[in-house]
């Protein structure tokens, strides 16, 4: 019995969406309550096994035994799994209380919000516990549209409608290559079960089809993960209230990409990874990292700020995982997961606190009104801009390191990155704290209420120590995981350059009291600022290319087959051939019976002819 | 005796008459009759071939069954159709079939 309890992982808090969705609809508070409580209890649940509380391994479900291929659905309980759990039980749990606070008065049922919590946390747990790639891929639909719920929670709002489709829509084109990924591992290591798969490689290291099966599945990634090309979905994803953005869009879901890729590196060996994939999943990681620093310097909208951070974060571990270091891209998931959900958390305060204001550039002197939240946010800031001493730092550096050591180009591309990450923290906290109030909103703000404070205070501490030895060796979702001491090395360096640089260039630019006074962009008007605020026409390239030109014209073509084949040809073609049929046979109905009695005789005397003929 | 080739012309002229008279007859009546007229086609080729597959002047008995259920039909439909006929005539003072339009019309 207590062998199955690691099964509570999933079974509490989809019981718990289960009650909110089905028993609890008209009572927000005890569906709040209902689904805190499985937040604790799975985070408890969590803490006790890590410090060493053994269950033996949980039984497995025999989902459908079929001869010589069974499919089981077990649970893997490793330091990769375990720890990953606590990052999201731990933010699951912090993000469920901060939500009471933000969503009070929110005039949405907040029965539904709780319960896509809840299962969200349920299909999360799945992801990160399955034992196969099976129980992988439904915990990775499972957040798929759990991402879409809560994404579209303001459905009543076209912008939160739109942006659930275009993230569902999206994340299934890199789950279709993912499908196709998993199908073909099961074709190379003849099983699915990650404990089967090392050693088990029935084609020879570096083979071609070896290559296509990590490129299919580090599709999934780029979709989950939101990768270039298929990163257009995560900024959008916005519209959802903030908290999930802190859960979903920052710390954990967006995640998941990376931790399948290390979970892959760490069962298959690094052998499944040839060179080839390694080159395109660390050339895309670095390409996302680059494009969406980019764009994130020149955002208004503090949470698309945050989540072009996010998503160019994602670009630095996906880079790690590439280049075969899938120690730094747990420890960067690791980090990066308290320090975001902190800056998301933050950011939601502020947001509250400002009537729902999210353009920073109506924001401004902040830091008088609500210090205790902006002074989060700033460790926050220097944790992700990798300020010594906070646990950004740390990952970042053995990110930096990794790529020192195999590509030199992609560590110049870290080091740009990292510049530009400096830049745009610095001017989004210098535009929506320093200066005066732009608005009559940000004049009226103030400090949030204690259950938006306290988890705002435990992701503080925990994004300034997490990086540190004593915690990372602990903590750090990675199998022997030794975080080392930072050096002065070239990669230190590098990285403290990029700082003073990137800092430095925006305070020139927008610590002048010109620029703390001014209600937009001093750099708005400048030609490469519109390419990088038009999101460098990635968007609109889809919009134009895809929904415009593809998908109008298939639609065309659809429509052709649908009114013209369907509707015209075998709809009305075929009723007006039977009502035409039925007008000439009703000419013989002339109501004579004496036409009638010809008519029979007459057929009577044509099957006897017919008779006499054939026999 | 007489060919059993003699009594089937019998029984096919007969049939045609009636056929004819049922077909180009406007009278009612008249086609009530022909009708007779047919049935009585058929029955007489009935009991010719119940005579000639006979053995020893002993007939197949099952055909002669089978015309006296025609008859008995026959008469029934007689009763019938000429309680119709009557009250066709008192409805419309005629029995003319082409006068039978008024579901046309």
């Amino acid at each position: 019995m207590m062998q199955n309890l690691p099964w509570l992982f999933l079974v509490l808090p989809l019981a718990a969406a289960a009650v909110d969705w089905l028993l609890l609809a008209r009572s927000p508070r005890a569906a709040a309550g209902v689904s805190i409580a499985s937040a604790l209890v799975t985070l408890a649940l969590c803490i006790a096994y890590l410090c060493g509380m053994q269950t033996g391994a949980p039984a497995a479900y025999a989902w459908f035994p079929a001869q010589g291929f069974d499919l089981n659905l077990g649970l893997l309980m490793d330091a990769l799994s375990m720890k990953m759990m606590l990052v999201v039980t731990g933010i699951g749990a912090l993000v469920h209380i901060f939500s009471l606070g933000y969503m009070k008065g929110d005039p949405s049922n907040l029965s539904r919000y709780f319960a896509g919590l809840s299962i969200f946390m349920f299909s999360m747990s799945c992801i990160v516990l399955a034992d196969s790639l099976v129980l992988t891929f439904i915990g990775w639909e499972m957040v798929g549209f759990s991402s879409y719920l809560l994404i579209g929670h303001w459905y009543h709002k076209d912008a939160a409608a739109d942006a659930a489709k275009k993230a569902f829509i999206t994340n299934r084109v890199g789950d279709f290559g993912f499908l196709i990924g998993i199908l073909l591992t099961l074709g190379i290591f003849g099983s699915l079960h990650y404990a089967d798969m090392a050693g088990h490689m029935k084609v020879a290291a570096g083979s071609p089809v070896l290559t296509a099966a990590m490129l299919c599945l580090f599709c999934g990634a780029v979709g989950k993960s939101a990768q270039f090309p298929l990163h257009v979905w995560l900024p959008d994803a916005m519209e959802g209230p903030t908290p999930v953005s802190a859960l979903i869009h920052a710390a954990t879901m967006v995640a998941a990409g990376v931790y399948m890729l290390v979970r892959l590196q760490v069962s298959m060996g690094l052998d499944a990874f040839t060179d080839t994939a390694c080159c395109v999943i660390a050339g895309i990681g670095a390409i996302t990292a680059l494009l969406s620093a980019l764009m994130a310097a020149q955002q208004d909208d503090i949470k698309r700020v945050l989540a072009y951070s996010t998503l160019s974060q994602l670009g630095y571990m996906i880079m790690a995982v590439g280049l075969l270091a899938g120690e730094a891209a747990m420890f960067h998931l690791y980090t990066h997961a308290w320090f975001k959900a902190l800056l998301f958390l933050a950011a939601g305060a502020i947001i509250v606190r400002c009537h729902h204001e999210q353009y920073i550039w109506n924001m401004g002197g902040l830091r008088k009104k609500m210090p205790l939240t902006v002074l989060c946010f700033l460790s926050g800031t220097c944790a992700l801009v990798a300020v010594p001493g906070f646990s950004g730092f740390f990952s970042k550096e053995s990110i930096l390191e990794a790529a020192w050591e195999r590509s030199l180009p992609l560590f110049i591309l870290g080091i740009i990155v990292a510049a530009f990450t400096t830049f745009y923290m610095v001017r989004l906290c210098l535009v929506a704290f320093c200066g005066k109030a732009r608005t009559h909103e940000a004049e009226q703000a103030h400090e949030p209420g204690f259950t938006m404070l306290a988890p705002l205070f435990v992701l503080a501490i925990l994004s300034i120590i997490s990086g540190y030895g004593f915690v990372a060796d602990q903590l750090v979702p990675y199998a022997e995981f030794h975080a080392e001491s930072a050096e002065w090395s070239a990669t230190l360096f590098a990285g403290l350059g990029a700082l003073i640089v990137g800092g430095g260039l925006a305070w020139l630019i927008y610590g002048r009291p010109a620029s703390l006074a001014a209600k937009s962009d001093p750099l708005g008007a400048n030609r490469f600022s519109r390419v990088l605020r038009q999101r460098l026409y990635i968007d609109a390239f889809y919009d134009r290319v895809l929904v415009g030109g593809v998908q109008y014209w298939f639609s065309c073509l659809v429509s052709c087959v649908d009114d013209g084949i369907i509707r015209r040809l075998i709809g009305q073609g075929l009723g007006l051939l039977t009502a035409w049929a039925g007008h000439l046979l009703g000419r013989i109905q002339d109501g004579s019976l004496r036409g009638y009695t010809m008519m029979t005789a007459l057929g009577v005397l044509i099957l006897m002819l017919i008779l006499i003929i054939l026999f | 005796m007489t060919p059993l080739s003699h009594y089937l012309i019998f029984s096919a002229l007969l049939f045609s008459i009636g056929l004819s008279g049922a077909i180009m007859r406007r009278n009612v009546l008249v086609v009530l009759m022909c009708l007779e007229l047919m049935l009585t086609g058929a029955n007489v080729a009935l009991v010719a071939f119940s005579r000639a597959q006979g053995l020893e002047g002993v007939p197949v008995y099952d055909a002669q069954v089978l015309a006296l259920f025609v008859m008995a039909i026959a008469a029934a439909e007689v009763a019938v159709g000429l309680a119709l006929i009557v009250a066709m005539f008192r409805a419309r003072r005629g029995v003319e079939s082409t006068s039978l339009t008024s579901l046309k019309d």
